[in-house]
């Protein structure tokens, strides 16, 4: 039934097109993009562009996760900071990040150290407060227990903070991972010099629909494939703390 | 305690402001940044320049528009997907589908289809908004007690009465919080496509003020925004709260 349905739509569209109801040059057949991608996949100029923006994500991701996770622990070790930082973080996150790209690019020009940042910052929120609702709602009859079994701060922190906040951590982590990803394709798509949004940007702007297309695909499947991994991932740590 | 909490918030939001203050003054260079002092008389002049403000009141207008249409449309497609099982399982995945698409790539697409002018800010910020409607009120009415949707029928409601009288009451809630998560999406969508669009509207003078190395202009502009965004969200947070309250109540 629902497989009906997308084929159904599917077969609507290349109708459509082939039928010349649909403007090509708005909307192309499938077949074309079929032939685009294809051309692209020869091609190299896909895997750089790739490359670019996947560089920017991972230099993105890794900053707002180490900035993230430790001022989220900080914050989360006392009770007032919790009470005075997560309002204000929880507030800032609400706001729309996109905002902010424009003095980025003032700060550091049209190439990638633009997206990371704006990528970083939209990283960030999702992991901090993850990380502050991780670790600062640990039961505290378990910390009471840890510690009065002697249990050093290290061995604290392994072996009761770490269990229990890791699996709210890690959907943070991957929560920012797509955030990031989402924010950094923004960024190319506004203004940029490489990477998939500069890509699709331009195929647009020389109205190649089909290329357009092509790397539209290549984009949603990279980010299926960035779900579908951290999900994974997740999925199997789990597993292994509970 | 919550009160020394809110007084320490506070006390953190001035030292930033400080800090940013100081070190702009002292260690910026005035091409790249401005202090807040000179922020916010930028942003003072910015509301008297009625170029600026046509903007942000086009952009506004933009933001409610498309958000009036995100949630009435997502209404209009979730009641009958919730109500349905055999559209939910037809349609479904589609809508999953459309919403799993990075929609910042389909961009230049509504520029091609609905031109340079608030269409396609309308638009773009109603497929950011409309797919938090539609999963939200398709969650709330299967949420909704079977039983209540028997009683009515068997009560002799009609199909008209039973959604006016039993679906749309105790769809509330979740309507509310569908349409808070679409008011962020709305932002994010229309924002996006103001900042794409640079030959009109907030992309003009977000791209005029950085190519002029104006830090203090572009820093007010981003201020007003979010000012924008964050009233409209506090906003329908609040009414959200509101309205589960009086609900329960």
């Amino acid at each position: 039934m629902q497989v009906a349905c997308i084929v159904a739509f599917f077969g609507a569209w290349q109708i459509g097109s082939s039928s010349g109801y649909l403007d090509p040059l708005i909307v192309p057949s499938l077949s074309a993009i079929a032939v685009a991608f294809a051309a692209l996949l020869h091609g190299g100029a896909l895997w750089s562009d790739a490359g670019v923006t996947l560089y920017e994500l991972a230099i993105a991701f890794a900053l707002a996760a180490g900035a993230a996770l430790s001022a989220g622990f900080v914050i989360s070790r006392s009770a007032l900071a919790v009470r005075v930082f997560d309002p204000l973080l929880a507030g800032l996150y609400a706001v729309p990040t996109i905002l902010l790209f424009p003095s980025y690019l003032l700060f550091f020009g049209i190439g990638p150290p633009s997206k990371i940042a704006l990528g970083a910052t939209m990283a960030f929120f999702p992991i901090v407060l993850a990380t502050i609702a991780g670790f600062a709602h640990v039961a505290p009859l378990r910390l009471r227990a840890a510690r009065s079994m002697g249990a050093s701060e290290l061995q604290l922190f392994w072996y009761v903070l770490l269990p229990e906040a890791f699996p709210i951590v890690l959907a943070g982590l991957r929560m920012g991972l797509v955030l990031g990803f989402l924010a950094i394709l923004g960024g190319e798509t506004l203004t940029s010099n490489a990477g998939l949004g500069h890509q699709i940007v331009t195929a647009a702007e020389s109205l190649d629909p089909p290329k357009m297309f092509a790397y539209i695909v290549v984009a949603v499947g990279l980010a299926v494939a960035l779900n579908a991994v951290t999900s994974y991932v997740e999925q199997r740590a789990r597993n292994t703390t509970a | 305690m919550s009160r020394d909490a809110g007084v320490l918030r506070l006390g953190v939001i001035a030292l930033f402001v400080l800090i940013w203050e100081v070190a702009a003054r002292r260690f910026g260079n005035p091409l790249f940044v401005a202090p807040p002092s000179e922020t916010l008389v930028a942003a003072f002049g910015l509301l008297h320049d009625p170029d600026v403000l046509r903007a942000l009141l086009a952009a506004f207008r933009e933001l409610v528009i498309a958000f009036v249409i995100a949630v009435a449309a997502g209404l209009i497609i979730a009641v009958p997907l919730g109500l349905s099982s055999f559209w939910r399982g037809a349609l479904f995945p589609l809508v999953l589908i459309l919403y799993a698409i990075p929609q910042v790539t389909v961009l230049p697409l509504f520029v091609r289809i609905f031109g340079l002018g608030p269409p396609t800010k309308i638009a773009f910020g109603v497929t950011h908004g409309v797919f938090a409607v539609i999963l939200a009120v398709v969650a709330g009415i299967r949420n909704i007690d079977p039983i209540l949707l028997r009683a009515a029928t068997s009560l002799g409601a009609s199909r008209r009465q039973l959604i006016l009288n039993v679906v749309l009451p105790s769809l509330i809630p979740s309507l509310f919080t569908g349409m808070r998560i679409a008011m962020s999406g709305v932002l994010l969508g229309v924002l996006l496509a103001e900042l794409y669009i640079s030959t009109t509207g907030i992309g003009f003078f977000s791209q005029t003020f950085t190519n002029a190395f104006a830090p203090a202009k572009l820093f007010a502009l981003i201020l007003i925004l979010a000012t924008i965004a964050i009233t409209l969200n506090e906003l329908m947070r609040v009414a959200e709260r509101r309205f589960n309250l009086w609900r329960e109540g």
